[in-house]
């Protein structure tokens, strides 16, 4: 079964991330490599991206000739999507297990960030009504 | 140049979805069905992906202890994602349409959702 | 070029001789885990070269070489490396001409690999991607493809698998007389869950290359030839076959999800039907009946009504409650609510969900809502049918099944606002 792991962050995150130190930067980027390499390891990676910055994020409706209208401008509270895993695992369990382990990227000063990462179950296109 | 294009909703968008018709929903569904046909002819279709209602939705933080500390997160009102499509674009434009695209495609009596949503670009990969 | 007259496309040749290779290998270098990853070289070479050069004289005799020159290699490198590290030399082991190697080939080693593959101390995902590596003969990247996992991912699956079997000291050879009856069991279970996993994937527009219904269908055959005396083996393969012939019927033309009792009936594979009858009598003859064959027969059943009003539901409910004494479990009884429906009518078949609503097995499953919203339509209760549909389509994991749940509200509440006073009558779902 495969769930998706996000991190999530408002504004403000994204503009304090910037303003870590080289190092913590570098810790931070170490642990997600290693994070990636463990997934893999284990046989469950399935992908993983990191999104780009909010300043670049765009809300796209269609416009009443279907032409696309962008709008840059969200609210403070908005949580941005920073980046995303999707794993292959036996069991919800599993699942949490691994977010909790990436839960612990260190953050400023090294210390493990505890931020909160949010696991959804990705839907399958097969069925599965019993044979 | 790869792209995400997030579809959100809250719990009262996902209610009001459940009570389309069966032709309204069926319309909506070819309308997609034939932007996925169209992008993969062209090459810019990478993939889709729905994620399951957040009712088993987790937010997971370490416990000291190593131990994950599980809750549900998701109030009346908050958005939450539903699903996306990765498209492989030559320009941020080109993005842009095929979201406005999805975003015009037919809801109930076939009126446009004009659903909004969010476009990203793919980072660099610093996490592999 | 190659003399074999019937025209075997290769990679269906590949595939029944890699575990052949692979018993010979192992048994004659004794490294299962190194074995398999020489046998894989060797098919992956064989896939490039002999649609280029033609197929070999003697395929089976060109893979047994080109492998052990792969073990030999690794053997060699391994040693190397060793010596670099130490200073003791290590006695390089001779390597025997083919000749030799050929005369030690085992039939049984399809059924010994299959039972090393399956063992019960690996998870079910590895096992399903060892076994359908080392006993199926598919390549890395054709299984990661039918499991949506990228080509590396399953590449480490299978590696873990092989380091599990290995650190565990499982030899290659059956299991005791003891051990046996707990192997087979595992076995069977493998086999069915990559059945499954291959007939769930038959819905949905994307037809997979690899066909791992086929496929489960096929080692399940040679554990048969196998063990042709063992009612369960049998009896797997018989649900198999029962289940797999109503595949084409399952999906519509937009990929969309078509109930049982919906189903266009011509387009059932009679010859499937057929062949799994036949070998569920067989099965059920030899006496002790389990629980594939329960399920077989349950299949059956619905296989021979001509149409769906047709169906011997008494029979199935009888077969529900065997299942129950046998193996009781959330599931069996869910399913067995719609038999009671159908033969002692929707009320009773609610009745009987009741006893789920405690059980934290089941927990808010989205089948519960699925069956009870059935149940409610059946009942002409629309109001709570629509209720539990909308129910289950949020908690289902399945994209066609969202839709196919969504759908049945949709229709309901239409049927629901067009008479106000009162429900119509239900047409029969099943």
């Amino acid at each position: 079964m495969k769930y998706i792991l996000m991190m999530n962050g408002k504004k403000s995150d994204f503009d304090g991330y910037a303003q870590w130190s080289k190092e913590d930067l570098q810790a931070n980027v170490a642990f997600m490599r290693a994070f990636s390499r463990e997934l893999k390891d284990s046989g469950t990676f399935v992908t993983s991206e990191g999104l780009g910055w909010p300043i670049e994020a765009r809300l796209v409706r269609a416009g009443s000739q279907g032409e696309p209208i962008t709008d840059g401008v969200f609210p403070e509270s908005k949580e941005f999507l920073a980046g995303y895993w999707i794993v292959d695992v036996e069991s919800p369990e599993q699942a949490y297990a691994i977010a909790a382990r990436l839960s612990h990227a260190p953050g400023p000063g090294g210390e493990p960030g505890n931020m909160p990462v949010e696991v959804r179950r990705v839907l399958s296109s097969h069925s599965d009504l019993g044979l | 140049m790869k792209y995400i294009l997030l579809m959100s909703s809250t719990k009262a968008g996902v209610s009001g979805y459940h009570t389309w018709s069966q032709s309204d929903r069926d319309a909506h569904m070819q309308t997609l069905g034939a932007i996925v046909k169209e992008l993969v002819e062209t090459g810019e279709f990478a993939a889709t992906q729905g994620l399951a209602e957040p009712k088993e939705a987790k937010v997971v933080r370490g416990e000291k202890n190593g131990l994950p500390v599980t809750d549900g997160i998701f109030p009346e009102s908050k958005e939450f994602l539903l699903g996306y499509w990765i498209v492989d674009v030559a320009t941020p434009e080109r993005a842009y349409a095929i979201a406005g695209r999805i975003s015009a495609a037919p809801g109930p009596r076939r009126v446009p959702t004009n659903m909004p949503i969010e476009v990203r670009q793919f980072a660099e990969h610093p996490a592999n | 070029m190659s003399s074999q007259t019937p025209e075997i496309p290769i990679e269906h040749l590949l595939r029944e001789l890699a575990p052949q290779v692979l018993g010979i290998i192992a048994r004659r270098f004794r490294d299962f885990s190194s074995a398999e990853d020489a046998v894989q070289e060797a098919l992956l070479a064989a896939f490039r070269q002999w649609p280029r050069d033609g197929v070999p004289e003697n395929p089976q005799g060109w893979l047994i070489r080109v492998a052990s020159r792969r073990m030999t290699d690794m053997m060699r490198s391994e040693i190397a490396r060793r010596e670099r590290e130490t200073v003791i030399a290590v006695e390089e082991p001779a390597i025997e001409p083919v000749e030799e190697i050929e005369a030690e080939m085992d039939p049984e080693d399809t059924l010994i690999l299959l039972f090393m593959c399956c063992h019960p101390a690996l998870s079910a995902s590895s096992a399903i991607a060892l076994t359908l590596r080392a006993v199926g003969g598919l390549t890395t990247a054709e299984i990661a493809r039918a499991f949506l996992v990228p080509e590396a991912t399953m590449a480490q699956r299978i590696s873990r698998a092989k380091q599990s079997i290995r650190a565990s000291g499982v030899p290659f050879c059956a299991p005791t007389p003891q051990e046996r009856g707990e192997r087979l069991a595992a076995v069977l279970h493998v086999l069915y869950l990559i059945f499954s996993e291959g007939y769930a994937s038959s819905i949905g527009a994307q037809l997979q290359r690899l066909d791992l219904a086929r496929e489960a269908i096929r080692l399940t055959r040679s554990a048969r030839a196998l063990l042709p005396e063992d009612a369960e083996v049998t009896g797997l393969l018989a649900l198999m076959l029962l289940t797999d012939a109503r595949r084409t019927a399952r999906s519509g033309p937009e990929g969309e999800l078509i109930p049982l009792d919906k189903q266009d009936r011509s387009l059932w594979d009679r010859d499937e039907i057929a062949e799994g009858t036949a070998l569920l009598t067989l099965a059920l003859s030899k006496g002790a009946v389990g629980l594939y064959q329960l399920q077989a027969t349950i299949a059956a059943v619905h296989d021979e009504a001509a149409r769906a009003e047709e169906t011997d539901w008494p029979q199935i409910l009888a077969v529900y409650e065997l299942l129950q004494r046998a193996a009781p479990s959330p599931m069996v009884t869910l399913n067995q609510a719609v038999a009671v429906a159908m033969v002692h009518g929707p009320a009773r078949g609610l009745e009987r969900l009741r006893v789920l609503d405690g059980d934290e097995r089941l927990g808010g499953h989205y089948r519960l809502d699925a069956v009870r919203a059935h149940l409610y339509e059946m009942l002409g209760d629309f109001e709570k049918a629509v209720h539990h549909y909308r129910t289950a389509a949020a908690g289902t994991t399945s994209l066609p099944e969202q839709n196919y749940l969504m759908t049945q509200a949709a229709r309901l509440e239409e049927a629901r606002r067009e008479t106000k006073n009162g429900p119509a009558v239900p047409e029969s779902r099943l």
